[in-house]
């Protein structure tokens, strides 16, 4: 008896512990915090993960590539199009195919766009996290639009499978280009609509600056990549450093900022659609004639090796790291998910800060749990 | 109990024809008073006329309730591009009250280790001090179920004894994420009340009563928010801001803050009883609304300029109710307009907010507004 009264008054037991998810509004999914406060304070965050874990690379041994596609969607499923580029990528590497500049110019097109859905959902989720329920509405509505698209193209809206070894499923719809401009010329007026309703105001600012900073060293030696990691200054956009597709023929700058907090994570983000946009309009009107898909064989091998290939989603670096043994399955399948890495950096920027921040925080951060768990 | 209806009129029939008693409900009351004498003994009339007024505030809570959740749901959808409820009845006026039999027919979850007592208590101490409120708020000339001589205080007093509900609703749950909540809510309806009095002591010393109904009486010839000069209208808007954050609505909705809590303090109710506490908070909205129109802009008063006779006159022709609910309804629309709009303050945040800025401001303001009253420089 005397001993549990001991227990109560020593410091670890005035920790109150709560549980934040799997079923929480503010998890995103079903990803489990072990939050540990004293008051209002965060002492301590835990996170639990594996609650929709699949399975997906063991899965991955079993079948053969272009079967992996549509696994590949299921991980992050807001940038389901630039996961499926990474896997074709990788294959057509390890063939050391050609891949002819239609494909090329299609695939960064549909990749743009992927980001800027993604980066509006996440708005309309962060926005919602901060208690303004307005945002949600607004970054659906313009999301509805590109998957508009993308279901005219692709037949799928959100899980589009679009991309397959050697090229793209179907060739674009007659229609995409004249409705990619449409979305454009309205998106470009209804961003600044997004500024009004939360970058400039007041109660936001308080909310998200200075909140949750992540040093450059930090985003470093975590490996946290990304628009959260572009926004602590470090410089990991692979679509500059490794370019892929057609990213080596267009006029595209890296957002970099150096803050690191969670204001600029947001910013980093809105600047990312500005330049998603400009990438779309320096390609859209220069879609190349040619193949949509080059001729493979009916069974796909890959030759005997290893093989690696990385590409920027919507929340940071992708890799791809396939092992064969001249199968038509492969050996191994690894995926570096960037959802991953940027959750363990979790913990380290939002102690000592409030309930409410940590609900910020994560926002900020953008995690998607399928990418986590896999 | 009832001052102005004692004041007996011995005559049997209606003083007035009966179209006028929409301007002035007095001769109307008057009437039933002294009808309900002739028929019983005095301590039955006293009886009668409670129920009666009981009844009639129960239902109007009721349907201010219903009407105000719609309201609130067709106002956040067009703010938010949508449509809101329009399948049940025409543009789905009859949406709340199918929620309604919904959540009466809902199976009342028991909760295990609960404070069972303190837990079934919470929901009724929510609604009673919201329920208690309502019998002073003048709602036309003549249509005011008590006039206290204190009005404005124990509409005060009496509002605020709902975070005695809020708090034991957290705390019984036996839930973490309720007694945060809880917490949040006591440190937040405390605070603000303060600010909440001193805006409203701001006009009483304006008006020199705390009595409702002699408040809206001073303002015959103009609103206290333009007769004020500036330090009413500050007043106006401290007071709209802290009553949005005593009855814990959006942006400081930090004791429900959804996407942190889940849902605060009434996490775990379910059915009627959680019916109970979103009722009351929609009356609370109501009841701050009716304070700040009854304060601020006039109450029941029409719209009157000092030497405008023939303006004030055409004014006077919109009957009383229709001017208080219409202001009424201005500030509700108004604090559903910053819910819809705004993200939530933290917990710090809010109460900086309070104790740094609105509680200087306001007692300088107050000090003011005495000032401007000695010197008589107010219109």
């Amino acid at each position: 008896m005397e001993e549990k009264v001991k227990d109560i008054t020593s410091d670890e037991q005035q920790e109150y512990v709560i549980n934040m998810g799997p079923q929480h509004p503010s998890t995103h999914g079903v990803l489990r915090l072990v939050v540990s406060l004293k008051g209002e304070i965060v002492k301590n965050i835990e996170p639990h993960i594996g609650y929709i874990h699949r399975g997906i690379e063991k899965m991955c041994e079993s079948i053969t590539y272009p079967q992996i596609i549509h696994l590949t969607d299921r991980m992050d499923y807001l940038s389901a199009h630039i996961n499926n580029e990474a896997v074709c990528l990788n294959v057509e590497k390890a063939l050391e195919m050609d891949i002819p500049d239609r494909i090329k110019v299609i695939r960064t097109i549909m990749s743009e766009l992927t980001r800027i859905q993604s980066h509006q959902l996440w708005w309309a989720s962060f926005g919602m996290d901060l208690g303004g329920l307005t945002c949600f509405f607004y970054g659906l509505r313009d999301r509805e639009k590109i998957l508009d698209i993308f279901e005219e193209t692709c037949g799928g809206r959100m899980l589009v499978s679009y991309n397959c070894p050697g090229g793209v499923m179907y060739d674009i719809h007659p229609n995409f280009q004249k409705r990619v401009k449409e979305f454009i010329k309205y998106f470009r007026k209804i961003l600044p609509e997004y500024d009004q309703l939360l970058s400039g105001n007041v109660i936001f600012h308080e909310r998200s600056k200075g909140i949750g900073k992540l040093s450059l060293e930090d985003a470093i030696s975590y490996g946290v990549t990304g628009p959260s990691g572009r926004a602590s200054g470090f410089s990991c956009d692979v679509r500059k450093h490794e370019p892929y597709s057609a990213y080596d023929r267009i006029i595209f700058k890296e957002i970099l900022h150096t803050e690191g907090d969670t204001f600029s994570r947001y910013i980093t983000r809105i600047d990312e659609m500005w330049e998603s946009m400009n990438i779309i309009e320096q390609l859209i009107d220069n879609i190349p004639e040619g193949p949509y898909s080059v001729k493979m064989k009916p069974v796909i091998k890959l030759p005997e090796g290893e093989y690696y290939q990385r590409v920027e989603t919507a929340r940071g670096e992708l890799g791809v790291y396939i092992i064969s043994d001249g199968n038509k399955n492969p050996y191994r399948v690894k995926f570096r998910s960037p959802n991953f890495v940027n959750l363990s950096v979790f913990n380290h920027i939002t102690k000592g800060f409030k309930i409410a921040d940590l609900v910020a925080i994560g926002g900020s951060l953008d995690l998607v749990i399928p990418d986590i768990d896999r | 109990m009832l001052p102005e209806i004692v004041a007996l009129n011995t005559s049997s029939s209606l003083s007035v024809p009966w179209w006028k008693v929409v301007y002035d409900f007095l001769p109307l009351t008057q009437w039933i008073d002294s009808s309900l004498h002739n028929a019983m003994s005095p301590f039955w009339t006293t009886v009668t006329e409670m129920l009666i007024i009981g009844v009639l505030i129960l239902l109007f809570y009721a349907l201010v309730g219903l009407f105000l959740v719609y309201a609130e749901r067709k106002v956040c959808a067009f703010m938010q591009n949508r449509l809101g409820p329009n399948r049940v009845g025409p543009f789905g006026i009859f949406q709340t009250i199918a929620d309604l039999f919904k959540l009466l027919f809902k199976e009342l979850v028991p909760i295990k280790n609960a404070d069972g007592f303190l837990f079934n208590l919470a929901p009724f101490i929510v609604i009673i001090a919201s329920f208690m409120a309502i019998a002073a708020i003048p709602f036309a000339k003549g249509l005011h179920a008590i006039d206290l001589n204190i009005g404005v205080l124990y509409v005060i007093a009496v509002s605020a004894m709902g975070v005695i509900g809020v708090l034991l609703a957290g705390w019984s749950s036996n839930n973490k994420y309720s007694l945060i909540g809880a917490m949040r809510s006591g440190a937040q309806i405390v605070s603000y009340e303060l600010s909440v009095g001193l805006a409203i002591i701001t006009i009483v010393i304006m008006a020199g009563s705390m009595q409702l109904s002699v408040i809206v009486e001073a303002q015959r010839d103009g609103w206290f928010i333009f007769k004020g000069h500036i330090p009413a209208f500050i007043a106006f808007i401290i007071f709209l801001i802290s009553s949005t954050a005593e009855t814990n609505r959006g942006p400081f909705d930090l004791a429900e803050a959804e996407s942190e809590l889940t849902a605060g303090y009434h996490t775990e109710y379910s059915g009627i009883k959680f019916a109970f506490f979103f009722l009351a908070e929609y009356i609370n909205m109501f009841i701050v609304a009716s304070i700040a129109a009854t304060v601020f802009l006039g109450g029941w008063m029409p719209f009157h300029v000092g030497p405008w006779e023939g303006f004030n006159h055409i004014m006077d022709f919109i009957p009383p109710f229709i001017w208080y609910i219409g202001k009424t309804f201005f500030v509700i629309f108004l604090m559903m307009w910053f819910k819809w709009t705004f993200p939530r303050l933290r917990i710090d945040q809010l109460l900086t907010l309070e104790w740094k800025y609105l509680l200087p401001i306001n007692l300088v303001n107050v000090l003011i507004m005495a000032f401007i009253v000695l010197m008589g420089w107010h219109f």
